[in-house]
């Protein structure tokens, strides 16, 4: 069930969410063997900042009903340490199709997320995301406060196609604009990605959400999170993210990745369903890594 | 129409009859003609179980919990459980023939002592689990201490050979933090390695305390975590110098030195509390 996705050929439709798979750490944990026969049929880099970041501080996890409630904070190695340390080692990745002699081997390309708080960092990020041919495609996480408003980039049309149509002339890779799905209207916010140039939108992204730890006696409530709030994933949100992929497929004609609480090969199916191109999973492969693999294979 | 009470009420099973293909289930409502209404002919009720509802597959316990190998043999791998919450309550639950899932063996683990130094393992709580692997990996001898809320939780004790007790309240063995055994055995012969596993209070114990005899430590930590194998970085505690480890890849098991100092728990094996 191979797929094309803004002239990339893929093995099949199923891809990891930002995020939420470490090809580098899972190949520490379960062996090369996993770089011949990843999961993923594209490999989707964790968010990249121009600078290092080193992340929230604890708690960073929260377990909500049937999902999870995550407050990480961004972590990673800034611009130059992935490019220098981490790309490398995300190359060559491949995956296999179909079993004896039907047996095909696709190459997995990388495609890299990076996130600004204003248009520059993020043409900065795509200009040297540009120049790495390793690199087949682009992400942009837009689900970051402007600086100046406060407001998340990705949550205003108008300021979103303009980001958007910034960073564009930067790059001739594929620019996927990973929407949030914190904002009135999602739809119009999609139309605005596409009016600003984006190749392909990518939702939901998670929903914010809040834990408050468990107090004992009169304790005053306490943020159980460190970094107070966080996004929330898992099948809590999948109904959200059927409606909101829906939505967005109906307005814009370029391609849709559709994710959010993608338990199996049904959930996949029903976001394509609905106008998704890809479908991405993410929390899911914390329960099972493999889980990818066998979606695809059911599909 | 009869009027239904305005709440969900709690009610008991009385009976559960096999009819057939068929279950009759029994339901005692002590309120009737009271609060609860007398149901008319052709009205339905609205049920669901007390226990174990909305607590289900893919709810909550919603993330697999990451436990210990305490011990391996034969094909069997054990582990050492304490109901503290959700995950770990059904897991308690289990009976033989239930099936579980399980991803791993993942994470960094000890590292044996070099030649010539006496390992002592020190473990506090369901936090022995991983002692008892290593005691039965290790040749020779090795001091085993252990600390306990209570007598109760002290026979956890047997997982391990030979070892000295502390309790919080004196109800068996030493009466005081275990961390004062391992002071004192120190005292005697420090040419040791620490190995060490437990709540982080006693884990801060035991790295303070061998950073000052200058006694080589590795902790085994705990933390939440969604996936074990590096992908969600929820399982992170501070590292020295700055930044954090993932306590999935990065350990559970670090050399004490890798810490400025063991943080508070980010919510133990049950992160997200015990709700």
């Amino acid at each position: 069930m191979s797929v094309e996705l803004c002239g990339l050929q893929l093995a099949h439709p199923i891809v990891n969410g930002s995020g939420t798979f470490d090809a580098i750490a899972a190949t520490r944990a379960f062996g090369d063997g996993l770089r011949s026969r990843f999961p993923f049929a594209a490999y989707v880099s964790k968010t990249i900042t121009l600078e290092p970041r080193a992340g929230n501080p604890p708690s960073r996890l929260w377990e909500a009903p049937a999902g999870l409630i995550n407050s990480i904070g961004l972590p990673n190695r800034g611009l130059h340490g992935y490019i220098a340390e981490d790309l490398p080692q995300l190359v060559g990745l491949t995956t296999t199709v179909g079993e004896g002699p039907d047996a095909k081997t696709w190459p997995v390309p990388v495609i890299t997320n990076v996130m600004g708080s204003t248009a520059e960092e993020l043409h900065a990020l795509v200009e040297a995301c540009e120049a790495h041919e390793e690199i087949a495609a682009i992400e942009l996480n837009v689900s970051c406060p402007n600086v100046k408003t406060g407001l998340d980039i990705g949550a205003d049309p108008v300021q979103l196609e303009a980001v958007v149509r910034a960073v564009r002339g930067a790059t001739a890779k594929p620019l996927i604009v990973k929407l949030t799905p914190n904002t009135a209207d999602v739809a119009l916010c999609a139309l605005g990605a596409q009016e600003g140039g984006a190749d392909a939108v990518s939702l939901i992204n998670t929903l914010r959400a809040m834990a408050l730890a468990p107090t004992v006696n009169s304790e005053p409530p306490r943020r159980w999170l460190g970094g107070g709030t966080g996004g929330l994933s898992g099948p809590a949100i999948r109904p959200v993210a059927l409606a909101q992929v829906a939505a967005v497929a109906a307005r814009v004609s370029i391609p849709v990745i559709g994710m959010g609480g993608v338990q199996n090969a049904t959930h996949a199916r029903e976001l394509m369903a609905v106008g998704a191109r890809l479908v991405a999973v993410g929390t899911e492969s914390f329960r099972d890594p493999s889980i990818g693999a066998t979606i695809a294979r059911e599909l | 129409m009869s009027e239904a009470p305005f709440a969900r009420r709690l009610l008991s099973v009385t009976a559960v009859e096999e009819l057939g293909a068929y279950r009759v289930l029994r339901v005692a409502d002590p309120d009737e003609g009271g609060r609860g209404s007398i149901p008319k002919p052709g009205q339905f009720a609205m049920l669901s179980a007390a226990e174990h509802w909305g607590a289900e597959e893919g709810q909550r316990p919603f993330l697999a919990r990451a436990l210990s190998i305490a011990r391996h043999s034969e094909g069997e791998s054990h582990f050492l459980l304490e109901d503290v919450g959700p995950g770990t309550k059904r897991l308690c639950e289990l009976r033989a023939g239930d099936g579980v899932w399980a991803l791993g063996p993942l994470g960094r683990g000890f590292t044996p002592p070099s030649e010539g130094r006496r390992a002592v393992l020190v473990g506090g709580g369901v936090g022995i689990a991983p002692l008892a692997i290593l005691q039965d990996e290790l040749a020779g001898s090795v001091t085993v201490l252990l600390g306990f809320r209570d007598r109760a939780h002290a026979q956890g004790a047997a997982l391990l050979d030979g070892a000295r007790v502390a309790t919080d309240d004196g109800s068996t063995g030493h009466h005081g933090l275990v961390t004062e055994l391992l002071a004192a055995d120190l005292e005697r012969d420090p040419e040791a390695v620490v190995y060490a596993c437990g709540p982080s209070g006693m884990l801060e114990g035991v790295r303070a305390l061998c950073a000052e005899r200058d006694v080589p430590a590795q902790l085994a930590l705990e933390a939440g975590m969604a996936c074990g194998f590096g992908a969600c970085f929820g399982c992170v505690v501070e590292k020295r110098g700055g930044g954090y480890l993932r306590v999935c890849v990065d350990g559970p098991v670090v050399d004490a030195g890798e810490l400025e100092r063991v943080s508070e728990p980010v919510g133990g094996a049950e992160f997200g509390g015990p709700a």
